[in-house]
């Protein structure tokens, strides 16, 4: 197998990599930000609900959380999803598991603004959430966006996950390949293709970062 | 025609008492300052006025609307100085775009930034950030205005451009109340001065009569400044 037929074969199963990073950044975003709120409810059971969440996400391998995520179903309840699921599990597993670190950054994030701005924002009269959606989030997301960039790093590389559950991604590709040919070029051109992705993601929150220099 | 009546204010915290009965009424266009010792509970009173603290016990009634100006400015560094000054004209008292983004700019040339509509807070002087908090509480038409040390956070330097200010809305007829460390900017544009400590009103009464009494905490506190 020449190099570029190799590079052809990765390149076909780069899309799933691809759709596991952009499926696991689109949905745990918002998702983290929910259980940040939820983590700083007034209501103790919220409060407990999410805080034990986060805990076990962060505290356990995201490689046994796929497992379970796609095997629990059957052990716990007998439903059985067949193969299609499997793709849904990885989306599942990675989506939870990301939102409960991006909520832990929102967390520091919000926690980490000063109370002047509730303050002067309550005697402008602006609500609640006013005051949330259009003063406080805005700064937090400057704050936080180089912890976020770090944590979106991790999850390019983290996507190799996936081979937990057999999905044919880039990393399993991969490592078929170099099974296959008992060549360890695969395997390089590969990380190469990781370097590269992890250099535009980078690039990008980089510019991201560069637009929010305008104030502070 | 009172704006602003308080009546046996008390606040404790952690059992510290720290408002001990306050009661006192500020007059539809007046200008009231507050002087007195750190400590002494002064921020601590304009906070329960304005609902930022919670009073143990005590009534305080508005008759109409009031704005904060914060030691510490308070602007929001993501917008750049109009959009500071009129947001929540917009936003909050729903008023038409244009209508309110032409407001803001006079109010910015009444405090000499008419050319900082564009800026953002970082980007000004401490100065200037507290003349667009100034302009940013008075976008709200507010009947009277609470200022909690406008000045202390800045350089010598900027203190008098925004004394200024304060001293030129006097014309407004808004009614201003300022807790000052600057005894001679209170002298010169008080109505009325309350000295406070421990809690309590001291003295109370016209610039002149409250800086020259005899009280012996109000000399204390004079000679250390
Ligand atoms: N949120 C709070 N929690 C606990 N104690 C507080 C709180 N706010 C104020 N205090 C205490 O209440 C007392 C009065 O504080 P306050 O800030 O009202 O004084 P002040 O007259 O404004 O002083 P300064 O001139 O230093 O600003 C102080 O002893 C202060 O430590
Ligand atoms: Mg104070």
């Amino acid at each position: 197998m020449s190099v570029i037929q190799i590079i052809e074969e990765l390149w076909s199963s780069f899309g799933v990599t691809l759709n596991i990073f952009l499926v696991t950044l689109l949905l745990s975003l918002p998702l983290g930000l929910l259980v940040a709120l939820g983590r700083m409810a007034k209501n103790p059971l919220l409060r407990g609900f999410t805080g034990a969440y986060i805990s076990i996400m962060r505290g356990t391998p995201l490689m046994l959380q796929l497992i379970v995520v796609y095997f629990g179903p059957y052990y716990l309840f007998g439903l059985s999803f067949g193969t299609s699921y499997r793709m849904t599990a990885i989306y599942i597993a990675f989506v939870i598991n990301y939102a409960a670190y991006f909520a832990e950054i929102y967390r520091s994030g919000i926690q980490s603004m000063p109370k002047g701005q509730y303050e002067a924002a309550k005697l402008l009269g602006y609500s609640g959430r006013q005051t949330f959606a259009y003063i406080i989030l805005p700064q937090v997301i400057k704050r936080i966006l180089p912890s976020v960039t770090n944590e979106v790093i991790t999850l390019v590389k983290d996507t190799a996950f996936a081979f937990t559950l057999s999905v044919m991604e880039m990393f399993t590709k991969a490592k078929a390949l170099a099974a296959g040919q008992t060549s360890i070029l695969p395997l390089f051109i590969a990380g190469a293709f990781y370097y590269i992705f992890n250099y535009a993601v980078a690039f990008a929150f980089e510019y991201a970062e560069k637009k929010l220099d305008y104030y502070q | 025609m009172k704006v602003l009546e308080i009546r046996n204010l008390e606040k404790s915290f952690e059992g510290v008492r720290v408002l001990e009965g306050i009661s006192l009424s500020v007059e539809k266009g007046e200008i009231l300052s507050i002087i007195g010792p750190s400590g002494s509970g002064k921020s601590t009173l304009l906070r329960c006025a304005v609902g930022l603290e919670t009073p143990d016990r005590g009534e305080i009634s508005f008759s109409g609307r009031f704005g904060m100006v914060f030691q510490q400015f308070n602007l929001f560094p993501h917008w750049n100085v109009l959009r500071n000054v009129t947001d929540a004209l917009i936003r909050v008292r729903k008023r038409d775009r244009q209508e309110a983004l032409g407001e803001g700019r006079a109010l910015l040339k009444r405090i000499g930034l008419g050319d900082k509509e564009a800026a953002y807070p970082c980007q000004l002087s401490g100065g200037q950030q507290q003349r667009v908090a100034i302009a940013r509480a008075l976008a709200l038409n507010p009947d009277i205005l609470f200022f909690d040390e406008p000045t202390s956070a800045l350089d010598p330097e900027l203190t008098q451009e925004v004394l200024k200010v304060i001293r030129s809305l006097k014309e407004l007829r808004i009614a201003m109340v300022i807790v000052t460390h600057e005894i001679d900017f209170a002298r010169d544009v008080s109505d009325r001065i309350i000295f406070m400590a421990e809690g309590r009103i001291q003295e109370e009464g016209k610039p002149l009569e409250v800086l020259q009494s005899k009280n012996e905490r109000m000399r204390a506190f004079l000679n250390r400044l």
